[in-house]
């Protein structure tokens, strides 16, 4: 069982002033490298002992990652952006509240000043039995110590489990889904753009990561397009305690709605899968419908088909049912 | 270089994970190595084997075409072949770095390789003859001659029955290989979810029971690269390719027949 100690296992401390500098440094390093942001998943990581890097690439000082700039279609955010300034931010609030809104979940005001969206949406799961260091599958092992008769579960996936029952934790990921969001990736060969929806990896594919981030590369920015700008958007967030905690179920949702009718509409949602999950089916339903109860409710029943809870997740079925429907139904006028 | 992945699991026990996945490059490389060997061997004899099948006996009382290989024989290896290759695809590839949702597919694949032995076995026990395939001692001999003369010249070793001692052999290491790599791998869908039976990830072992699983299961995979590579070698040699087209069209030349095969250890039983 890892202890949280007080010093840190020796590492090569690298300060990188230029993106191209660290990802020369990465490149170098490959996998014994490791990317510190805000470091409030690295510190925990380290302190356990649980993850020794011999080399870590501190991105505090390179200028080009962080800030919220607009460009010709949206805005772009850095990736070291504090989650402080995207929740503070006018032209976010304005057109993408959605996104302000996920960010003012996230843990506690002194973690969100100092966590940034990059760290946010590229963290580690927090199932315990894997960050306790133990040989599981995304460890490395041939074992999902979360998924045996005895696990406590209460916080693991309901869908897509292969092997592995971890979930992603990000509360930014659901909202820059809904928001159809691109992610900019950099590596020493240049840049490479996914979609929001298509950076999260599932443990299908490949279980020792969440994201397509390859170790040499760095997730450089957020693209968010105006197809959702001023749109109307909805974000709850349920959690074992309000003033701080990860998400036991999350929703974004981001509609055109005239005259009550659906126009268009995008719905994700996370922690219930190893990735945040697109809700296409229900998208696919609720367009050109009238907002009423009774769509809602046929919406987020619909939403819920395929979960196969573990031992001590059932709640979470009702749970996210429940989210969409709210989802939907916030959209309905008052 | 480790040959084992090894950790530490909850209870403070040191447990074997599996194997270390270096050892599918080695696998390859000694495949490679084998490739490379046999064909600088193959220097010094292929001229006289040309003069032989150019000069080579020939039996018109025989038919032109004989049968080596039934339709069901034919049938059963081209389930295995292509089984065994989406097994390596899916089982190695992610290991060496491209991802993609292999395991389904590994495990649908590796059921229907595990029909088709089953219906080898069956096949090969009740309707064909299992000493054709079997390894004895003059093989072994056979063998010894075999490799003294590619490495030495000097004599040859008498004509074998159906199967020459070197593909009895192979036949045999794939098959320890191949059944180590089934057993474990259908023990292996115990931990996995899938729709045949429930998962249950301590049924048969605990941590370090299912390490030696896994190790058994990553031997297996990695000695079937080695063999595969060799197999497709040969396969694609051109002196072997008569045995390439039968294993295609079940039946071999007459000459192919007289030239490589002993009509008294493999009498002639069908052809036209």
């Amino acid at each position: 069982m890892a202890v949280i100690h007080d010093m840190i296992p020796d590492f090569e401390l690298y300060q990188p002033e230029s993106l191209d500098g660290a990802l020369e440094v990465l490149d170098r390093h490959r996998e014994s490298a490791w990317v510190l942001a805000g470091g409030m998943d690295t510190f925990d990581w380290f302190k356990d002992r649980v993850k020794r890097p011999e080399a870590v690439v501190d991105l505090g000082a390179i200028p080009e990652l962080s800030g919220i700039g607009e460009t010709d279609g949206g805005i772009e955010i850095g990736a070291m952006t504090p989650l402080t300034e995207v929740v503070d931010n006018e032209l976010i609030r304005e057109r993408y509240g959605i996104l302000a809104e996920a960010a003012e979940t996230v843990a506690t005001p002194q973690i969100r000043n100092q966590g940034t969206l990059g760290g946010n949406l590229v963290q580690d799961t927090r199932c315990w039995y894997y960050r306790a260091g133990w040989p599981c599958y995304r460890a490395g092992g041939n074992i999902c110590y979360a998924d045996t008769p005895e696990s406590m579960n209460r916080e693991h996936c309901i869908f897509d489990a292969s092997r592995c029952v971890a979930v992603t934790p990000s509360d930014t990921a659901p909202a820059l889904i809904a928001l159809d969001a691109e992610m900019v990736i950099r590596g020493r060969r240049g840049e490479r753009t996914v979609a929001a929806e298509d950076f999260f990896v599932g443990p299908a594919i490949d279980i020792t990561r969440m994201t397509v981030l390859q170790p040499n590369e760095v997730l450089q920015s957020v693209r968010i397009p105006d197809t959702w700008a001023g749109a109307d958007f909805y974000f709850e967030k349920v959690r074992d305690r309000n003033a701080w905690d990860f998400p036991l179920v999350n929703v974004a949702s981001a509609m055109r709605v005239e005259d009550g009718v659906v126009q268009d509409c995008r719905l994700s949602v996370g922690a219930v899968s190893p990735v945040p999950l697109r809700m296409d089916r229900c998208e696919e339903l609720l367009r050109g419908q009238k907002i009423s109860e009774d769509v809602a409710t046929r919406i987020a029943e619909l939403g819920v088909i395929g979960a196969k809870p573990l031992r001590h997740n059932g709640y979470k079925v009702p749970l996210m049912r429940n989210l969409i429907r709210r989802a939907i139904r916030g959209q309905a006028p008052v | 270089m480790n040959l084992f992945q090894r950790a530490t699991n909850p209870w403070g026990q040191d447990v074997l994970l599996g194997i270390d996945w270096s050892l599918f490059w080695i696998a390859l490389i000694a495949g490679g190595v084998f490739l490379i060997l046999h064909l600088a061997l193959r220097r010094r004899w292929i001229g006289e084997e040309k003069k032989a099948a150019a000069n080579a006996p020939d039996d018109p009382g025989l038919p032109q075409k004989i049968q080596r290989h039934s339709l069901a024989s034919r049938l059963f290896h081209a389930v295995m072949g292509i089984s065994m290759i989406l097994l390596l695809i899916t089982g190695f590839l992610p290991k060496v770095g491209l991802q993609f949702a292999w395991l389904e597919i590994h495990w649908i694949t590796g059921l229907i390789l595990t029909a088709s032995i089953v219906f080898h076995i069956v096949h090969a026990t009740f309707f064909q003859s299992l000493k054709n395939v079997w390894v004895g001692l003059s093989d072994l001999g056979d063998m010894m001659r075999e490799m003294r003369k590619a490495v030495t010249g000097g004599e040859a070793p008498a004509k074998p029955g159906k199967y020459p001692a070197a593909q009895k052999m192979f036949h045999h290491a794939a098959t320890l290989a191949g059944m180590a790599a089934i057993v474990t791998g259908i023990l292996m869908m115990w931990r996995i979810e899938q729709p045949l039976w429930a998962q249950d990830d301590y049924k048969f072992f605990g941590d370090g029971g299912w390490g030696w699983v896994y190790v058994l299961h990553g031997v297996g995979g990695v000695v079937l690269v080695t063999l595969t590579v060799a197999h497709v070698y040969f396969a694609i040699l051109p002196e072997k390719r008569w045995m390439t087209w039968s294993m295609i069209l079940g039946w071999i030349d007459r000459k192919d027949y007289l030239r490589h095969h002993d009509p008294a250890k493999w009498p002639v039983t069908g052809g036209k």
